[in-house]
C-alpha cells in the first residue's frame, strides 16, 4: 500500500508482473500474499470519521449493523458502511499492544503479578509476620529489605522487557498506510505493518481477490456489501467468510484473506476491508508465549526444598522446645530477672511487661524463630536461576556455532526454564522432513508411461545455462537448474510426434500446472536476461516446476483464472476452470484445465497408493507394474515420489463438476468437506502419466551429528510421514542405520498380527541381546551391551499398537534397539510415541521438527527445538528451542546442555549450603541466649548476607563456569553421559553437602565462641567475626569448586569478599547502631585474625580431602577429560587414535 | 516480533541488542552474533587441577605454617598471669547462707567482704581487673533491644524511649539512661591492698575511645535513674554525662555470651609473685537470685588477648592434622599412582576386565 490510488479504484488489484511481461490480463486480478496491509479482506474500503481518536479508529469502522440469523458465532462486517455501525459490538482497534503495562500501571500491574509466584508471598508472609510487635525480630528496613529487593529486581528485568516492547509497538503502530476515506485516500498513521513472518514459510502464497469484486473497478458508486466471517481465532491457516455484494453471495476462503504481517509482492498495491484488526489479527492471537515447563533438576530441587523446609520447622521447634523447658524452669525468677523482668514497676499497677503467658510465648518463639531462620529455604534460589538461565540462553543465543548462515538465523530460546534439561536428553525424536533433510527438493528421475528416465547424470553441457525462452527479445530463464536427461530433453523437444512424445507432453504439462506455484520474474544485472523464480508453498510442486521448465515446458504466469505456459518456444493460455487443492485425507490436488481447443482436462498428481486406487482399471496393467518397480526403486533411492494421472473431461460431466464446484466453495458450512466429496468425484478413471523421483538432501553435518548424539548415549528416533523404503534409506545415508545392524520391520494389518510381530521382534532381539551378551560376558559386567537392532515400523502398524494394550511390548521392543525408525506416521502419532516414552521411563526426551505436523510431537516431549527451516513457523511457535539446522542440536546438547547442567546442578547445591551455614550459625548462638532469637550478626548482615555477600559469584559462576571445554565435549561425546547419570546433582550429594553444611557452620560457629568464652568480648564484634568468617568461607568454598577462573570469576569472588568487609565497616560506622566502631576494635586484635584463618582451613579440609580423594581414586569421566584438556594438549593426537576405535563401537549403555 | 511473555522476549532481547551491536560495527545487516571470546565463552582463563603434588604442598604448607602459630599461641597464653576469685558464695555470712537473697536484698546487711589473693607468679603491669559474671544473659533478646541508643548519645533525644519498656519513664518523666541494661548495671566495687597498702586502680580509658567520643554524649546527663520501685545495680552520678560514665559505656557493650568479664580497672603496678592481696568487696549485685557466679579477675595480658588456650591448641591439631594428610597423600601417591589425564581411564576405554564404573 505504498502508492495513492485514485479514487475510484476500489476493487481491483493490479497485477504487477514486472513491466517487462506485462500483458493485458484484464479481469483476475491478484494479490499475492499480502504485504503491509491489515488483515485486508477485499477492498478498502472508506475508513470512517474516527471515532475513538486515533487509536484503531479505522478499524472500528466497520462493523455490524444489522443481526443475522445463527450468527453468534459469526462477525459482520459492513463495508463502506461504519457510522449505523458499533451499535452493539465494538471491535478492536488496530493499534497493538503487546507491553504489559504503561508508566502509571506499572508499579500496581507489576507487583500483582509478581505477587502470584510462591516464593514472594514466602518473603511478604516473612515480612508482615515481623511486623507485628511481638514478633519484631528485625527493624522495618531490614525486614522488608529482602522483599524489596527482590521485587526491584523483578520488576527492573520486567520494565527493561517491556520498555523494548512499547518500543517495537511503537515503531509498528506509527507506519504510514493509505486507507480510502470517503472514497479517496489519505495517509494515515497506520497502526500496523509489521513484516512478519507468520507461518514463517519465505515463499509466496498466492491470495486472490474474488471476480465479483473486480468488476467493481469501473463503477464509481459506493460500494456497500456485508461480510460475514468467523470470529477471531488462532488459526492461521483457515478462514471462512461469505460476502454478501450487489444481492450475490460470495464465498470466501484462506485464500483470500491477507493475514497481518504479510508482505506484498507481485503487485503493487491491493484493496480491501480489514476483517480483524489489533490485537485480534491471527498474529498476536498466536503469539502467546512459548509453553511453561519446569526443568527435571527444579522437580529434583523441589523435593529437597520440601526436606529443607522440615528441617527449617525442626530447627524452630528445637528452639521453642528449648524455649519453653528455659521459661517452665525459671518461671519463678522471671520477675526479677534483671536480663528478663517481666514486671513492669513504672506504672501504678504492676503488671507483666510484654508477655503474654508461656504458651503464646512459645508460639511467637517459634515464629520468631522461622522468621529469623527464613532463608534455610532458598528462595532466593529462585531468582537466581532465572537470572541464570537468561545468561545462559544469552550465551546460546550468541554461540556463532550454532548461527545458520542460510537462513539468517540464530539459535532461539524460547522458554527460559529448562536449560539445563539440554544435559540430560535421552530420547531424540526427529522429524525427517525438513530436519534431517533441507527440504529443497531436486528433481532426478521421472518414470513416464513406464518408461524410466533416470540418467540424469548424462551430460547436459551442450546447452549449459539450461533452458530458456526469448519474449519480446529478452530472455527468460528458470533461476535454478535442473540436471536433465539427453533422452527425455529430446523426446520433449520433439514434441508431441511420437506416442512417447506425447505422454512426455502431457506428463510435463500436468507437472507444470497442475500445482499453486507463482512465477516471479527476477531482474539480474544483464538487462535482457530475466530470471523466473517459482515460488509456493510446497517445496516439491517448486521442483517439478523448475524440472518442467528445463524440460520446456516453462511456467510463464498464473492468476486465479489461467495460466500461461510457454510449451517449447510456444506461449499456451489454459484457463484453470477449477482447483483442488491438496489435502491429507486425499494426499493429492488436482486442476482442471480449459484447452485453447475448448477441450477439458483434469490434472492429478499425489501420493502413490492415493493415485493408484483412482486410477482407470482397464488401464495397460503394464504399465502400472512398471511404474510400481519405478517408483519402489525411486523410494529406495531415498527419492520423494508422486505420481501424475490424468483425464479428459467431457462437456457433460464438466457442468455436473461445476455447478457441485460452485456449490460447496459457497457453502459456509462444511465447506471443507463438501469440496474434497467435489474433488473425489472428479478425481476417478485416471490415466496415469508417470511418476516423478524428487531428491531431498540430507542437512549438512547429519551424518555426524547423529553418530555424535549415539556416541553420546542418546537414542535417535526418526518418525517421518515418508514411504518406508525412503526412511530406510534416509536411515542410511544419514548414518541411523549402519550394515551391522539387524533390522526389524513391523508391517502389520491387525491387532493380532501386530502382537505377534511384537512378540517375535521382542524375542529376536532378545536373542541378539544375549548373543551379544555372551560375547562381552567374557570380559565382565557390560552385559547390557547390544547388537545393534533397528525397528522399522509403520504407521498402519502404530494404529494398533498406541493406546492399546500393545504400547508395553513397543517400549520393550524399543529400548533394545538401538534406532527405532517409524514411517507413514500421522502428525498425532508422533505425540503418541514421545507420550509412550515418556510415560514409561524417567528419561529426558527431545523432539526435533520443523513443520506443522511436528507441534503436537515438540509440545509433548520434555524439550521440543523447532527449526526454522522452509516449512512454516507452527514448529518454531510451538517449541522451546528454535534453531535453523539439524546439527545444531550438537553443539546445543553436548556442549550447552552439558555445561548448563553441570552449572545449574552445581548452583542448586551451593546455594542450599549456602544458605544453609548461615541459618546453621545463627541457629548455634541462639542455643546460648536463653533460645531467644538473638543474633549476634547484625541484622543488616543477615539480609544482605545472601543480596550482597554471596549472591554474585554463584550467578557469575552459574553462566560462566565451564567443567570442560568445546572441542572435548565435541571430541568425546561420551561425556554427555554425566547428565544421564546425574552426576551434577542427585540425592547423594545433597547429603554430602548437607553434612559437610553441618561441620563447616559448627567450624565456624564453635572457634570463635571457644576462643572468645569467659572473655571481654561484646556481641557486635562477635558478630562480626562471625559475619565474616561466614561470608569468607562460603566464597572459598566456591572459589575451590570453580574450574575455570577467568577475570569475571575472580571479580566477583574477591570483590563479594571485600565487598563485604565494605558492609560491614559501613555497618559498623553508624553510631546508632549497637554495633558502633566494633569491626575496627576487632580487627586490631590478633586473635580475631587467627580465629578467620583457623574457621577458613577447619572447615574446608574434610570436603578438600574428600574431593581429592574422589578426583583421584574414583575420576568420573568428565574429571579425566579435564585433566587431559590440561596435561596432554600436547599428545593430543595420540589420544585421539585411542578414541576412534569406541566411537565405532555400539554405544555403551 | 515481541510479544508478550518473558518467554520469547528473551531471545528477542538478544536480537534487539544485536541490531544495534551490528549496525554499529557492521554494515551488513546479518543476525550473525559478533564474536568475541566473551560471547563465545573462550575469556582466558585459569583451570586449576588438583594434581597430587599440589594437594601434598599444600597440606604440608599449612601444617608448616599452622603448627608454630599454635605454639607461639600457647605459649603466649601460658605467660598470661590469672587470678580467679569467685565471691559470690564467700561474701555471704554464714548466717545468711540459706537466704542470700534476703541477704542481698536488704538494705541493713552489712555488704562489705574482704577476700585474700595470691600472686602466683610476677604480674607485670598493667594489670587487669575484670569481674566475670556467670549465666547472667546479657544476649538476652528482652535485655539486649531494651535501650536506646539515640538517646544515650544525644540530649535532643531525651524521650527516645519507645524500646526501653519496662524501664522507660520514671512517673512521666524519661529515664536517661533508659533501658535494662542500664538499669542492672554492675554496682560491686573493689579496693586493692598489699601488706595493707592500698593499689591504686585506675578507672579511665576502660571503655572504647569511640563509645566515649560519638556514642554517648557529653550532654546527656543521667535523670531519674534508678528512681523506680525496682533497683536493678548501681546508681549514676548525675553531674557527670554519660560520656564519662565509663562503668556504663563497658556495661552497655553487652556480652556476647552467658559467661563474660567486664573491665574494671587497671592496677598500673607490678604484683610480685607470691604477694598477699587483700581485696575489699562491696558485695552489691544480686546474682542470687537466678543463681548467677560472680567472680573477680586479675590478669596481665599478651597478644592473644587473656588466658585461652584455645587457639593455640586449635592450631597445632590442624597443622598436626595437615601433616598427617600430607605424609598420608604420599604415600597413597606412592603406593597408588594414577596418571593424570590418561584416556584409558575413560569409563568407556577401560577394558571390561578392569574397574566398571
Amino acid at each position: 500500500m505504498d502508492s495513492k490510488i485514485p479514487v475510484e479504484n476500489l476493487f481491483s488489484i493490479e497485477p504487477v508482473l514486472s513491466s517487462s511481461s506485462r500483458r493485458s490480463i484484464s479481469t483476475h486480478s491478484k494479490a499475492s500474499s499480502g504485504n503491509s496491509i491489515r488483515e485486508v479482506n477485499f477492498s478498502d474500503l472508506g475508513s470512517k470519521p474516527v471515532r475513538y481518536g486515533s487509536h484503531g479508529a479505522e478499524s472500528e469502522t466497520y462493523s455490524m449493523s444489522q443481526k443475522e440469523i445463527n450468527d453468534e458465532d459469526a462477525r459482520l462486517v459492513q463495508i463502506n458502511d461504519p457510522v449505523k455501525t458499533n451499535e452493539r459490538f465494538e471491535f478492536a482497534g488496530n493499534s497493538i499492544r503487546t507491553g504489559k503495562y504503561s508508566i502509571l500501571t506499572f508499579l500496581p500491574r507489576n507487583l500483582f503479578e509478581q505477587f502470584h509466584r510462591v516464593a514472594y508471598i514466602y518473603f511478604l508472609v516473612i515480612a508482615v509476620l515481623n511486623q507485628l510487635p511481638q514478633l519484631a525480630v528485625f527493624g522495618r528496613g531490614a525486614s522488608i529489605m529482602p522483599l524489596a529487593i527482590v521485587l526491584l529486581v523483578t520488576a527492573v528485568k520486567d520494565a527493561y522487557e517491556d520498555y523494548r516492547r512499547h518500543r517495537s509497538d511503537t515503531i509498528e503502530n506509527n507506519r504510514l498506510a493509505s486507507v480510502l476515506v470517503n472514497d479517496h485516500f489519505q495517509q494515515k498513521k497506520w497502526k500496523n505493518i509489521q513484516t512478519i513472518n507468520l507461518d514463517g514459510e519465505s515463499n509466496l502464497k498466492t491470495r486472490y481477490a474474488k471476480q465479483e469484486t473486480v468488476l467493481k473497478i469501473t463503477e464509481k458508486e459506493k460500494i456497500a456489501g456485508l461480510i460475514k466471517c468467523e470470529k477471531p481465532n488462532r488459526n492461521i491457516y483457515g478462514f471462512q467468510a461469505n460476502m454478501e455484494i450487489d444481492g450475490k453471495r460470495v464465498s470466501l476462503g484462506p485464500s483470500n484473506i491477507i493475514l497481518r504481517g504479510c508482505e506484498l509482492k507481485n503487485t503493487a498495491w491491493a484493496v480491501g476491508v480489514a476483517v480483524y484488526a489489533g490485537r485480534e489479527t491471527k498474529v498476536m492471537l498466536n503469539s502467546s508465549g512459548a509453553p511453561s515447563k519446569r526443568s527435571r533438576l527444579e522437580t529434583h530441587m523441589n523435593s529437597e526444598i520440601i526436606f529443607l523446609s522440615l528441617f527449617l520447622i525442626a530447627l524452630c521447634t528445637v528452639v521453642s522446645v528449648c524455649a519453653a523447658v528455659w521459661l517452665r524452669r525459671h518461671r519463678d525468677e522471671l520477675d526479677y530477672l534483671p536480663f528478663y523482668r517481666r514486671k513492669d514497676f513504672s506504672e501504678a499497677e504492676e503488671e507483666n511487661y510484654n508477655y503474654y503467658g508461656w504458651g503464646l510465648e512459645i508460639f511467637f518463639t517459634f515464629l520468631m524463630s522461622v522468621i529469623v531462620f527464613q532463608i534455610m529455604i532458598p528462595i532466593s534460589l529462585y531468582i537466581s536461576m532465572e537470572l541464570v538461565r537468561v545468561g545462559q540462553a544469552y550465551f546460546m543465543i550468541r554461540d556463532t556455532q550454532m548461527y545458520d548462515e542460510s537462513s539468517d538465523s540464530r539459535f532461539q530460546c524460547r522458554a527460559l526454564n529448562i536449560n539445563e534439561d539440554l544435559g540430560q536428553i535421552k530420547y531424540v525424536f526427529s522429524d525427517k522432513t525438513g530436519t534431517l533433510t533441507e527440504n529443497k527438493m531436486e528433481f532426478q528421475c521421472a518414470s513416464i508411461w513406464g518408461v524410466d528416465y533416470s540418467g540424469g547424470k548424462a551430460t547436459s553441457q551442450d546447452q549449459e545455462d539450461g533452458y530458456f525462452v526469448e519474449v519480446d527479445g529478452k530472455v527468460l530463464r528458470p533461476k535454478m537448474k535442473v540436471k536433465t536427461d539427453p533422452e527425455l530433453l529430446q523426446i520433449a523437444k520433439n514434441g508431441k510426434e511420437t506416442k512417447d512424445g506425447c505422454h512426455v507432453h502431457d506428463f510435463f504439462l500436468a507437472l507444470a500446472a497442475c500445482n499453486t506455484i507463482v512465477p516471479l520474474i527476477l531482474d539480474t544485472p544483464d538487462p535482457i536476461v530475466k530470471l523466473i523464480d517459482y515460488q509456493g508453498e510446497s517445496p516439491d510442486e517448486q521442483a517439478l516446476v523448475y524440472a518442467a521448465a528445463s524440460y520446456g515446458f516453462m511456467l510463464i504466469e498464473r492468476t486465479s483464472g489461467h495460466v500461461v505456459i510457454d510449451i517449447q518456444g510456444v506461449r499456451q493460455r489454459f484457463n484453470v476452470l477449477g482447483l483442488h487443492e491438496f489435502d491429507s485425507d486425499r494426499k493429492r490436488m488436482s486442476v482442471i484445465l480449459g484447452f485453447p481447443d475448448q477441450s477439458v482436462k483434469v490434472f492429478v498428481k499425489g501420493a502413490d497408493t492415493s493415485m493408484f486406487s483412482v486410477m482407470d482399471r482397464s488401464m495397460n496393467i503394464n504399465v502400472k507394474r512398471i511404474t510400481e518397480a519405478h517408483l519402489y526403486s525411486y523410494s529406495s533411492l531415498g527419492l520423494r515420489t508422486l505420481v501424475v494421472g490424468m483425464r479428459e473431461l467431457s462437456t457433460s460431466e464438466f457442468d455436473d463438476w461445476h455447478s457441485a464446484f460452485e456449490a460447496a466453495s459457497t457453502a459456509l458450512m462444511g465447506r471443507a468437506s463438501l469440496l474434497r466429496k467435489v474433488a473425489s468425484n472428479i478425481e476417478n478413471n485416471l490415466c496415469i502419466l508417470g511418476a516423478s523421483g524428487i531428491e531431498d538432501k540430507l542437512q549438512q553435518g547429519v551424518p555426524e551429528a547423529i553418530e555424535s548424539l549415539r556416541t553420546a548415549g542418546i537414542k535417535v528416533w526418526v518418525l517421518t510421514g515418508d514411504k518406508q523404503e525412503t526412511a530406510i534409506s534416509i536411515g542410511y545415508s544419514s548414518k541411523l542405520l549402519t550394515s551391522k545392524m539387524t533390522q526389524i520391520i513391523i508391517n502389520s494389518n491387525s491387532m493380532e498380527s501386530c502382537r505377534k510381530s511384537l512378540e517375535d521382534a521382542i524375542i529376536m532381539s532378545k536373542k541378539l541381546t544375549t548373543i551379544s551378551g555372551n560375547i562381552n560376558n567374557t570380559g565382565g559386567t557390560l552385559g547390557t551391551v547390544l547388537t545393534p537392532v533397528a525397528l522399522i515400523i509403520d504407521g498402519t502398524s502404530l494404529v494398533y499398537i498406541l493406546d492399546s494394550e500393545l504400547e508395553e511390548r513397543l517400549f520393550q521392543l524399543a529400548c533394545n534397539c538401538s534406532v527405532v525408525l517409524c514411517c507413514r506416521v500421522a502428525p498425532l502419532q508422533k505425540a503418541g510415541i514421545v507420550s509412550l516414552v515418556k510415560k514409561r521411563t524417567v528419561d529426558m526426551t527431545l523432539a526435533i521438527g520443523d513443520g506443522a505436523n511436528d507441534v503436537s510431537m515438540i509440545q509433548m516431549a520434555d524439550v521440543g527445538v523447532g527449526i526454522s527451516g522452509q516449512e512454516g513457523r507452527q514448529a518454531v511457535m510451538a517449541s522451546d528451542f528454535a534453531m535453523g539446522q539439524f546439527r545444531f542440536l550438537v553443539t546445543l546438547l553436548l556442549v550447552h546442555g552439558h555445561w548448563n547442567y553441570q552449572r545449574m546442578g552445581y548452583m542448586i547445591l551451593y546455594n542450599f549450603y549456602r544458605n544453609a551455614v548461615f541459618v546453621l550459625v545463627l541457629f548455634w548462638y541462639v542455643l546460648f541466649t536463653c533460645f531467644t532469637l538473638t543474633t549476634a550478626i547484625t541484622e543488616w548482615s543477615s539480609v544482605l548476607y545472601s543480596v550482597i555477600y554471596t549472591s554474585v559469584p554463584t550467578i557469575v559462576v552459574g553462566i560462566l563456569d565451564k567443567d570442560l571445554n568445546r572441542r572435548t565435549l565435541l571430541k568425546y561425546p561420551q561425556l554427555y553421559g554425566a547428565g544421564h547419570r546425574q552426576e551434577c546433582y542427585n540425592k547423594r550429594l545433597f547429603w554430602i553437602t548437607m553434612i559437610d553444611t553441618f561441620w563447616q557452620s559448627a567450624v565456624a560457629f564453635f572457634i570463635p565462641l571457644l576462643a572468645y568464652w569467659g572473655g571481654t568480648i561484646d556481641a557486635s564484634s562477635i558478630g562480626d567475626l562471625w559475619t565474616l568468617a561466614v561470608v569468607i568461607l562460603v566464597n572459598l568454598h566456591l572459589a575451590m569448586d570453580v574450574i575455570r577462573w577467568n577475570w569475571i570469576t575472580h571479580v566477583a569472588i574477591w570483590g563479594s569478599i571485600i565487598a563485604t568487609f565494605i558492609c560491614v565497616i559501613i555497618i559498623d560506622a553508624i553510631p546508632t547502631l549497637v554495633g558502633y566502631w566494633a569491626i575496627f576494635e576487632i580487627v586490631k586484635t590478633g586473635k580475631f585474625w587467627l580465629c578467620l584463618l583457623a574457621i577458613i582451613v577447619a572447615a574446608l579440609i574434610p570436603r578438600f580431602v574428600v574431593k581429592v580423594l574422589y578426583q583421584l581414586y574414583t575420576p568420573c569421566d568428565v574429571q579425566i577429560a579435564r585433566e587431559a584438556e590440561k596435561f596432554r594438549t600436547l599428545s593430543e593426537s595420540a589420544a585421539v587414535e585411542i578414541e576412534m576405535n569406541p566411537i565405532l563401537d555400539p554405544p555403551r549403555r | 516480533m515481541d510479544t508478550n511473555g518473558a518467554t520469547t522476549s528473551s531471545a528477542a532481547g538478544g536480537g534487539s541488542t544485536s541490531t544495534s551491536d551490528s549496525s554499529l560495527l557492521s554494515k551488513k545487516n546479518s543476525k550473525k552474533p559478533q564474536y568475541s571470546r566473551f560471547t563465545q565463552q573462550e575469556l582466558p582463563a585459569c583451570k586449576p587441577i588438583l594434581t597430587p603434588g599440589l594437594v601434598i604442598t599444600t597440606f604440608t604448607i599449612i601444617g608448616i605454617i599452622f603448627i608454630p602459630i599454635g605454639l607461639v599461641s600457647l605459649s603466649a597464653s601460658e605467660h598470661v598471669v590469672e587470678i580467679v576469685d569467685r565471691y559470690d558464695e564467700g561474701c555471704v555470712p554464714p548466717n545468711y547462707s540459706n537466704d542470700k537473697l534476703a541477704y542481698i536484698q536488704s538494705s541493713r546487711t552489712n555488704k562489705s567482704c574482704t577476700r585474700t589473693l595470691s600472686v602466683p607468679k610476677l604480674m607485670k603491669s598493667p594489670v587487669f581487673i575484670y569481674y566475670e559474671l556467670d549465666n547472667f544473659y546479657q544476649n538476652h533478646r528482652r535485655y539486649v533491644k531494651s535501650r536506646s541508643d539515640k538517646q544515650l548519645r544525644s540530649k535532643a533525644y531525651e524521650r527516645e524511649t519507645k524500646n526501653c519498656d519496662p524501664q522507660a519513664v520514671s512517673l512521666d518523666a524519661p529515664i536517661v539512661p533508659c533501658g535494662l541494661i542500664a538499669w542492672s548495671l554492675f554496682n560491686d566495687t573493689y579496693g586493692f591492698f598489699v601488706k595493707s597498702k592500698m593499689l591504686e586502680v585506675n578507672k579511665k580509658n576502660i571503655a572504647w575511645d569511640s563509645d566515649k567520643e560519638h556514642k554517648f554524649g557529653s550532654d546527656v546527663y543521667p535523670k531519674n535513674f534508678q528512681t523506680g520501685g525496682l533497683i536493678g545495680g548501681a546508681k549514676l552520678n548525675s553531674t557527670t554525662p554519660l560520656s564519662e560514665q565509663e562503668d556504663l559505656i563497658v556495661w552497655m557493650r553487652t556480652a556476647a555470651l552467658p559467661t563474660f568479664r567486664k573491665l574494671y580497672g587497671r592496677i598500673e603496678e607490678d604484683l610480685q609473685a607470691n604477694e598477699q592481696i587483700t581485696v575489699v568487696i562491696q558485695n552489691h549485685y544480686n546474682t542470687y537470685s537466678f543463681g548467677g557466679k560472680k567472680k573477680l579477675v586479675l590478669s596481665t595480658t599478651s597478644w592473644i588477648g587473656g588466658k585461652n588456650d584455645f587457639i593455640g591448641i586449635a592450631y597445632i591439631t590442624v597443622g598436626g592434622l595437615c601433616l598427617f594428610l600430607a605424609v598420608n597423600f604420599i604415600l597413597l601417591y606412592v603406593i597408588k599412582p594414577r596418571a593424570l589425564g590418561d584416556p584409558s581411564y575413560l569409563s568407556w576405554n577401560r577394558s571390561p576386565a578392569g574397574n566398571p564404573n
